[in-house]
């Protein structure tokens, strides 16, 4: 029987009616989650299936409603927030950074904040500054939290699974680019560990770390250089935290050469952070210094010659693996 | 009253109490959160503290007389001047002591410390030292309450410095919109930090309330039982399905606003302070009351507050020989 396949849409769409199934705790609370369905349409049927009172229309109150998921998290629900694009998690940031992460903590480990927030990073969109970031690093910075960044829609499905039985808060970052891809999704409840990285596609000469929407274009590149007589490793941590070191790191002891992929800003971001650590771990094993590849530090721009500038694409990858490869 | 008395917070009244023991109990919990405070003051002084700690001596009858209307099983947030709605939801003096000297034995492992101090055991959902920081806290609390239909109610407390932040107005919002059983305690000690509210605030407290349809109140928050009818009835109505409530405490913060102000007289003057520690303190209006109905003898109190204050020094005691926390402790609980 041929596989089914799902968008990426639908793969977070059916994890979520799955929980929703299986533990009458989770509900959904976001703007526009229940009879809009998002403006992704990602959520589309979840309210004629579980009723308002367990998808829940918010006003614009990213601050109030993520508020009010951290609280019942803490007195016995799990819910899923909506933020609708990336770029709004500025509104929520004291309710995750300072109330959500540190609960169990300050708490001396007696209150748990079981919560996922779901949101979307990615440019190219023609959606300009305020609706095209991606914030991934700031939450990734946070003890208390876990980041997940999922690219396929099998990846999703799992991912979100998981997210949604852990004890933690867990943020959930998809790129909205991404939404219409289509890949293998198996129709049983399977989960995916946080802490897994997942080599995408297996290589010699060079590693590409690649993180959720980078991952495709990793994959484009890997077979750019593929007919070049390059043969390109594809890893994608599928977390930045916990973070798979060890996986990383013993693919880049295997090439020897690394480019790290992620749309985030650049500078001070994920792909510095995941840089430093192969650095680190594999020092000696590296034939050239690990390359850092994110968004340009710049707002994102409107007008689309512009805005493709900002990030990387399956060229700009292919051309800087391919000087890598020929230096040594 | 359907309410089964193992539901009680510690020190809540028992089924069977008399006028007289509640209102003499009541007496007991505000000399104890005033002694609580001598003492963390005492401690701060002798440099037996680590960091600082924010006095809540003054305002007792605010957090008394609203406790005494929750169940153990009800829900409150606190504020980083918290020590006083802690004792008075139920929480062990010696244990919070522990807490503020950053020991094993602290509610919070001595990972908390004075403005943070949480207690799953009598509903307290922690103490918060970012300003606001708790009302989506306390709201979601009450959103639980809402969606898996029990009783419960929640009791987000806050200083009127919190009515600038703007996360206070989206989660009342929410809570009136859905009619969610949480009441919202602004206790206006009239200082935002060091400086006066009126010249922070715009319109007036009650005002907000009334913007969002939501039930407000006032009372003297110097007057436990004035605070405690007020309360009771806006606990009852959130309890019973009608929604939020909102009630502004008019109290006075008797110290600098921690422990370290101590010169303060460029935003208030000692005479003022010394006119609300002799006219309007609430332990004293409370005894006042209490003799006056016949309900305690002066020798009666001036026991109880000696029996409280040595169950002070005993937990004082407890708590500076308590053990620090292991160093390996000190990535644990980061996730659960």
């Amino acid at each position: 029987m041929p596989e089914r396949e799902l968008t990426f849409a639908q793969a977070v769409r059916e994890a979520l009616a799955e929980e929703m199934r299986r533990d009458s705790r989770v509900c959904i609370i976001g703007e526009d989650v229940a009879e809009a369905g998002t403006p992704f349409k990602v959520l589309s049927g979840l309210v004629e299936e579980f009723g308002a009172a367990r998808v829940v229309d918010t006003p614009i109150s990213e601050a109030g409603f993520t508020g009010v998921a951290v609280g019942a998290a803490m007195t016995g629900l799990r819910p899923v927030v909506d933020i609708m694009f990336g770029d709004f998690i500025t509104l929520t940031m004291d309710q995750m950074v300072n109330q959500a992460a540190k609960a169990h903590y300050m708490s001396g480990g007696h209150w748990k904040v079981p919560m996922v927030m779901r949101t979307t990073l990615g440019a190219t969109r023609r959606s300009a500054a305020q609706h095209s970031q991606s914030l991934h690093a700031w939450f990734s910075h946070v003890p208390g939290l876990k980041v997940v960044l999922p690219s396929t829609p099998y990846d999703a499905k799992g991912l979100l699974k998981t997210a949604i039985r852990d004890e933690n808060p867990v943020v959930f970052f998809e790129d909205k680019m991404m939404y219409k891809l289509k890949g293998p999704v198996p129709e049983d409840d399977y989960t995916i560990p946080l802490g897994v990285a997942d080599v995408k596609r297996q290589g010699d000469d060079i590693t590409l770390v690649a993180t959720s929407s980078m991952v495709q274009v990793a994959l484009g590149a890997a077979n750019q250089l593929e007919r070049e007589g390059i043969s390109a490793e594809v890893v994608d941590p599928r977390t930045t935290w916990p973070l798979d070191e060890k996986t990383l790191i013993d693919s880049a002891k295997k090439t020897s050469r690394v480019i790290v992929l992620d749309e985030g800003y650049g500078r001070y971001g994920v792909a510095s952070e995941i840089a430093a650590v192969i650095a680190e771990g594999a020092f000696y094993d590296l034939d050239a210094p690990v390359k850092r590849m994110g968004a340009m530090h710049v707002p994102i721009p409107f007008s689309p010659p512009l805005e493709d500038a900002t990030v990387p694409t399956e060229q700009t990858v292919f051309e800087a693996a391919k000087a890598m490869c020929s230096r040594s | 009253m359907t309410t089964a008395t193992s539901k009680r917070a510690a020190g809540h009244e028992a089924a069977n109490e008399t006028e007289k023991e509640k209102w003499l109990r009541v007496y007991r919990k505000l000399v104890s959160i005033r002694l609580f405070e001598e003492q963390v003051n005492e401690l701060y002084t002798r440099a037996l503290m680590p960091g600082l700690a924010h006095l809540y001596s003054g305002e007792e009858a605010v957090a008394v007389g609203i406790c005494e209307t929750l169940r153990i099983d009800d829900y409150i947030t606190s504020t980083h001047r918290g020590h006083g709605h802690c004792l008075a939801k139920g929480a062990a003096p010696d244990r919070m002591f522990a807490e503020l000297l950053g020991k094993e034995a602290g509610y919070c492992r001595g990972k908390g410390g004075s403005m943070h101090i949480a207690d799953p055991a009598t509903g307290n959902l922690g103490a918060n030292a970012i300003v606001g920081g708790s009302v989506g806290i306390a709201t979601g609390a009450a959103f639980t309450a809402k969606h898996l239909g029990t009783d419960r109610v929640a009791v987000c407390f806050f200083g009127e410095g919190a009515l600038g932040q703007g996360s206070l107005y989206e989660v009342m919002n929410l809570a009136q919109l859905w009619k969610l059983p949480v009441i919202y305690v602004c206790e206006n000690n009239l200082y935002n930090e060091y400086t006066h509210y009126t010249e922070t605030t715009a319109g007036t407290i009650l005002g907000r309330a009334a913007a969002f349809g939501i039930e407000g109140a006032s009372v003297d928050g110097q007057d436990v039982r004035a605070v405690y009818e007020v309360a009771s009835r806006l606990v009852k109505r959130a309890r019973a399905g009608g929604g939020p409530g909102f009630l502004q405490c008019d109290t006075y913060r008797y110290s600098g606003h921690h422990v370290g102000d101590i010169n303060r007289e460029y935003y208030r003057t000692k005479q003022e302070e010394q006119q609300w520690k002799s006219e309007r303190d609430p332990i004293k209006l409370h005894s006042d009351w209490l003799l006056a109905q016949g309900h305690a003898d002066a020798g009666t109190l001036e026991e109880i507050s000696s029996e409280v204050r040595r169950q002070m020094e005993a937990a004082v005691k407890f708590a500076i020989a308590a053990p620090y926390p292991g160093v390996e402790q000190v990535d644990q609980d980061v996730y659960a």
